[in-house]
């Protein structure tokens, strides 16, 4: 377990159990204090709660999309500061150009990245 | 509402667009052009028939009735055509959407794979290790299919997303060369560039012409046997950009290459030395190409190499 991560909260806003798994054994082993969320009402919920330092989102989610859950997020003056990696499938230009105009600090599509490289991603935004 | 509906019909270039053909092969305007002969049919007939009988009215009245009914002949043709096309392309639109589908599960596996090998799932021996690596190959295989057949069902459905702007060919040939340098190196291969003089800015999408352009390098690198080189040549000929890949590799069987662009095909030399591709490159490749107003071609010899090229156009 890395020490220097201890503490930090990632907030995983997912609707696949297998990735939460994956991820959620992942980033702990890591000494990061995972929170789950399966759809996007619970998640921007638990946002505004907990205030973690990261927020991972997928972008298809029930109840609530990614898209509403990245605007509420940064319509709150509580949230709007936490940064949010978007996860997803979707890899339509028109997606990804929503996403980060709506304040998504980064965009990684689930093919075209391993675990090991998100895993990168996240600790250079949490450093 | 109906004014809408009678201009989206008379839109003919956004209806052939919806189809995914070039405009002479859109069963819409093919019934325009039709339409247009068949007055111009009328007319000339008419007045030829006035000079010949001596009651043009009977005349002009029997070319109407029989222009009536080929036309009435000619919609049935064009109809039908436009349901073979509706229907190729309901189907090209639900592969799209089975694929995505299934990039879901894909990724979950591949994830899982690669937390074990890990040590996601405790420590793993070598042997186990080694199962994990012939899984994790694999699983890179359906995602490469997938992610494949998604850019096919775009390009045949006419929603390729493409995002035009000005860009250095150049320095996209040399990163795209850097980033397969150690897959040739490793494969004994030696890539030489060769540049024209005053290379211009192309306007058109960096993403997809690089997607092309590794296309063209990884088949170069992939059907060479031992030892071998990649030539490569970018330069400006008249008012295109030309890019060649020229392999000393495997080559193409002769009565192969009419076939080399089509959907799942591989030529019988190379299915005989690889398992791996998916017989959908070239058929993307030269499908982003045309979407971007380009030309794309090849000669090859079997077993003296081919060379790939396609030229962009300029401003």
């Amino acid at each position: 377990m890395q020490t220097s991560n201890k503490g930090k909260k990632i907030l995983f806003i997912e609707d696949e159990s297998a990735l939460q798994t994956t991820f959620g054994d992942m980033l702990t082993k890591q000494g990061y204090e995972m929170i789950k969320a399966m759809d996007g009402k619970t998640g921007l919920e638990l946002a505004k709660k907990e205030q973690p330092n990261l927020i991972l989102l997928d972008l298809i989610l029930p109840k609530m999309d990614g898209f509403g859950v990245l605007k509420g997020l940064k319509e709150d003056q509580e949230t709007k500061q936490i940064p949010v990696i978007i996860l997803t499938n979707l890899e339509n230009t028109g997606d990804v150009q929503r996403a980060l105009e709506l304040g998504a600090m980064t965009y990684l599509t689930k093919a075209n990245y391993s675990l090991a490289e998100i895993l990168q991603k996240i600790e250079k935004v949490l450093l | 509402m109906i004014l809408k509906k009678i201009w989206e019909q008379l839109n003919v270039k956004e209806q052939c667009k919806k189809y995914g053909l070039s405009i002479w092969q859109c069963p819409q305007f093919l019934f325009l052009v039709m339409g247009v002969i068949i007055i111009i049919i009328i007319i000339v007939s008419y007045l030829i028939a006035a000079r010949r009988i001596y009651d043009p009215m009977t005349a002009g009245l029997i070319i109407i009735i029989s222009t009536t009914i080929l036309m009435i002949i000619d919609y049935i043709i064009v109809h039908s055509f436009e349901r073979l096309a509706e229907s190729t392309r309901m189907k090209m639109e639900f592969i799209g959407i089975v694929s995505h589908q299934l990039r879901s599960p894909v990724t979950n596996l591949k994830y899982t794979v690669e937390s074990l090998m890990s040590g996601g799932g405790g420590e793993t021996q070598k042997e186990q290790l080694d199962y994990l690596t012939i899984l994790k190959k694999n699983v890179d295989r359906v995602q490469e299919l997938i992610d494949d057949i998604l850019v096919v069902s775009r390009i045949q459905t006419g929603v390729l997303n493409l995002k035009k702007k000005d860009f250095s060919m150049i320095d996209l040939v040399e990163e795209t060369v850097a980033e397969v340098k150690p897959i040739s190196l490793a494969s004994n291969i030696t890539i030489s560039l060769k540049k024209g003089n005053n290379i211009p800015s192309v306007f058109s999408d960096p993403f997809w012409i690089k997607q092309a352009f590794k296309n063209l390098l990884d088949n170069a690198i992939r059907y060479q046997i031992g030892k071998g080189t990649i030539d490569i040549l970018l330069e400006k000929r008249g008012k295109s950009l030309y890019l060649e890949v020229k392999d000393s590799g495997v080559g193409i069987p002769k009565a192969d290459q009419k076939y080399i662009f089509q959907k799942f095909f591989r030529a019988k030399n190379v299915l005989k030395k690889q398992t791996s591709g998916t017989g959908l490159g070239l058929f993307i490749v030269k499908g982003v190409i045309e979407k971007l107003d380009g030309k794309i071609n090849f000669t090859s010899k079997e077993n003296k190499g081919s060379t790939f090229w396609f030229s962009l156009p300029l401003k």
